[in-house]
């Protein structure tokens, strides 16, 4: 018997099942996922990137920065990504689909030589310490492996009495050079923007927030109600029965 | 996709009654030298560029500053020219060149129009050549092992098509018509490759899926190159081969077909570690496809275990086999650490650690380059005419090579492992963390070190064996001359 035309449509079709897995049922499921509205603020999340922090974004891509870290947050229990203060929300910490909607390519990144930066604009506020730990690593983390990009500086000597113009690095960090000035390019700038703009600390509905602790004695006798305090999602059902308990006893 | 040769065997005549093969060995050689030469050179160059830009890339982490103040030679993009140039510089091209030769050998067929699988080869070559330059430049797309600009990827695939046409076309002129089981990995292999480098291009580079389906293609196309791509090829090569240098037949012809079936299923299933941000049946399926691919696995290297017992010693002495011995142990060992690290509770302490690139490099450089590498000293004497000038050095390049996988891997798998339990440990702080793992991977360096004068070897020994075929006809005459008593 011949069995070629059996076994390309089999191997054909084992393959096809692995395409049909992990391209296209994903691509079903996430593919038209929108943006959310958070209820607290009206703010669609997650936001549209400025456009310094997109240009950003091509530095990040361009120097290769998802080698080292990673921009996904593991679970509470899962490693210590939440111990380590890399969560970005409170409760429910761990990245899920919906902080990527903005980002292309999605840099998840497989290796954390360096911390995770999923929420580094929240850790991190100072424009000018990014800007130095990009300069030189080892002024701001000792013993740091990271690679400096001073590539992404220009550098002049100061002349004898000449004031550092505005776009230099303030020269307060310990151990920069004092007889010359330091002055990001753009791609510093923007990269700095981008990084800056890297918080996924939406509270959704699959991320809810802690319950919230009782507040007082009466809410910890009372057997059934819910917490005064209704948490603000956009989960439904949290806010209806918190009412009725307090407006009941007022009549 | 449609594979009218395969299908088109309907005139084939019973098995018994195969027509005799009329194409003599020398015949087939000659059609397949210079493309296959080609592609043996080609990628003989890129393994060697790709393991100094390697070696660089691990140096950084001995001293950050050096070439620091170079855009060029930055980690993030030397890291990944590193990868590229292995994967589709060195790789891919060796990868097709055996196939070609296996294709022409089992259907004693010459290989059909080698003037074009040159231009496809040139073409393929322009474009690893462009991509490299362009990751280095700073134009990466940002996905791993896809990195590659659209400047080097369209060639490349081009290429690669016109390679795999000739390739099609050679096995629909193929005079012994049953197809043999190494036959069949390569074909899949051969088709595969362009359904999911097309599909993985097309949805991250040319129209971006949404979201996470990024990352999940990604480490779907990954995974299927390394499983399906370089594990069939480099399991094609080993079943062809072997038998051939222990004058024995494969162990057991259904198993190999068991094997086929199983790794075809499981092995293309596997994508997504576990605490993946995105719906968790993903990273829950993957993990049931890595943990069935235990079962070709094990197939596999009882098929070559049984198959290698009763090796000659003829066997043992000849200089391919030594490298086509070493393989399946590395196969086993990746395969088995990637079965065991898709485990939730072990992923945990592995996951973003050095422990991925350690398994990861022992699957492609000790199992598929050590097969390639054996496979490159059965084809070239062949294709040439003429032994190895000196076999000392491909003893050389053998000892060399298995000594610097093993310092590279083992030391970083280590790393790994205490790296994972240190990040896992919030007590320490992140620089803390380093003093886990930075004295393995300094450790490691020897192994790559090791690996780039292995790689220089073998570009040594194949530029000794084509001189030496250049300078053959003029030495016979000499000789002959001097034989004859002519003094000059």
């Amino acid at each position: 018997m011949n069995p070629g035309p059996l076994l390309f449509l089999g191997a054909f079709f084992a393959l096809a099942t692995s395409w049909l897995g992990f391209v296209l049922a994903p691509q079903l499921q996430l593919g038209r996922e929108q943006l959310v509205e958070i209820q607290e603020t009206g703010v669609a999340y997650p936001p549209m990137r400025p456009g310094m922090a997109r240009q950003g974004e091509r530095v990040y891509r361009a120097n290769g920065c998802f080698y080292c870290h990673t921009q996904q947050v593991r679970e509470q229990l899962y490693g210590a990504d939440v111990v380590r203060g890399w969560g970005g929300r409170a409760g429910k910490v761990q990245s899920v689909a919906q902080d990527y909607l903005q980002d292309s390519p999605v840099m998840l990144g497989s290796q954390r030589v360096g911390p995770d930066l999923a929420n580094i604009g929240l850790r991190h506020p100072s424009a000018n310490a990014l800007l130095w730990h990009l300069y030189n690593p080892r002024l701001v983390a000792t013993g740091s492996v990271m690679p400096p990009y001073r590539y992404l500086f220009t550098k002049r000597k100061l002349k004898p009495g000449e004031k550092p113009s505005a776009e230099a690095l303030p020269s307060n960090m310990p151990g920069a050079p004092v007889d010359e000035q330091i002055i990001p390019t753009d791609d510093a700038r923007a990269l700095v923007a981008y990084l800056q703009s890297l918080h996924s600390d939406g509270v959704l509905f699959e991320t809810p927030p802690p319950p919230a602790p009782p507040t007082n004695a009466v809410a910890t006798a009372s057997t059934n109600a819910p917490s005064t305090k209704a948490p603000a999602t956009n989960a439904p059902a949290t806010n209806t029965p918190a009412r009725t308990p307090t407006n009941g006893p007022a009549k | 996709m449609t594979a009218i040769p395969l299908t088109s065997q309907s005139q084939s005549v019973a098995p018994g009654l195969v027509t005799a093969p009329t194409v003599t060995d020398a015949e087939i050689d000659a059609s397949c030298q210079a493309p296959i030469l080609l592609l043996f050179a080609n990628a003989a160059v890129w393994l060697f560029i790709g393991s100094v830009l390697g070696l660089l890339a691990t140096l950084k982490f001995h001293q950050p500053e050096i070439l620091a103040n170079c855009a060029w030679f930055t980690y993030g993009r030397v890291h990944p020219a590193q990868m590229n140039a292995f994967i589709y510089g060195f790789g891919v091209p060796t990868g097709l060149a055996v196939l070609l030769w296996i294709v022409c050998q089992t259907g004693r067929v010459r290989l059909a129009l080698p003037q074009v699988v040159v231009a496809g080869a040139l073409l393929w070559n322009a474009g690893v050549t462009l991509g490299l330059i362009g990751i280095l430049y700073g134009d990466s797309t940002g996905f791993e092992w896809l990195e590659m600009p659209r400047y080097g990827s369209i060639p490349m695939l081009a290429g690669y098509l016109i390679i795999g046409v000739m390739a099609m076309l050679t096995l629909h002129q193929r005079r012994e018509r049953a197809l043999q089981i190494s036959q069949w990995f390569l074909l899949t292999a051969l088709l595969w490759f362009a359904w999911i480098y097309t599909t993985a291009n097309f949805l991250l580079v040319a129209f971006p899926a949404r979201g996470v389906v990024q990352p999940v293609i990604d480490s779907w196309y990954i995974n299927n190159l390394t499983n399906i791509w370089f594990g069939f090829i480099g399991i094609a090569t080993l079943f062809y081969l072997v038998p051939k240098l222990i004058d024995n037949p494969l162990y057991s012809r259904y198993l190999a077909v068991f094997l086929f079936w199983t790794l075809l299923f499981f092995g293309s299933w596997t994508a997504v570690g576990p605490g993946a941000p995105m719906p968790a049946w993903i990273p829950a399926v993957s993990t049931v496809g890595t943990v069935l691919l235990l079962i070709p696995t094990l197939a596999f290297a009882i098929t070559l275990k049984k198959t290698m017992e009763c090796q000659t010693q003829k066997a043992k002495t000849s200089l391919p086999f030594q490298f086509l011995f070493f393989a399946p142990p590395a196969y086993l060992l990746s395969r088995l650490a990637l079965v065991v690290t898709s485990l939730a509770r072990v992923s945990v302490v592995t996951q973003f650690t050095w422990f991925t690139p350690a398994v990861t490099q022992l699957f492609l450089y000790g199992f598929f380059a050590m097969t390639m590498f054996g496979a490159i000293y059965y084809i070239a004497p062949r294709l040439l005419g003429t032994a190895f000038p000196s076999p000392k050095l491909v003893k050389f390049h053998f000892s060399l090579a298995l000594f610097g996988i093993l310092l590279y891997s083992l030391p970083l798998a280590i790393g790994g492992v205490r790296q994972g339990y240190a990040l896992n440990d919030a007590s320490l702080s992140l620089q803390n963390t380093l003093d886990s793992w930075l004295m393995c991977l300094r450790v490691s360096t020897l192994g790559e070190l090791l690996m780039v004068l292995a790689n220089l070897l073998l570009l040594v020994n194949l530029g000794a064996i084509i001189y030496c075929r250049a300078s053959v006809e003029a030495k016979a005459a000499w000789v002959a001359n001097k034989i004859a008593g002519v003094r000059p």
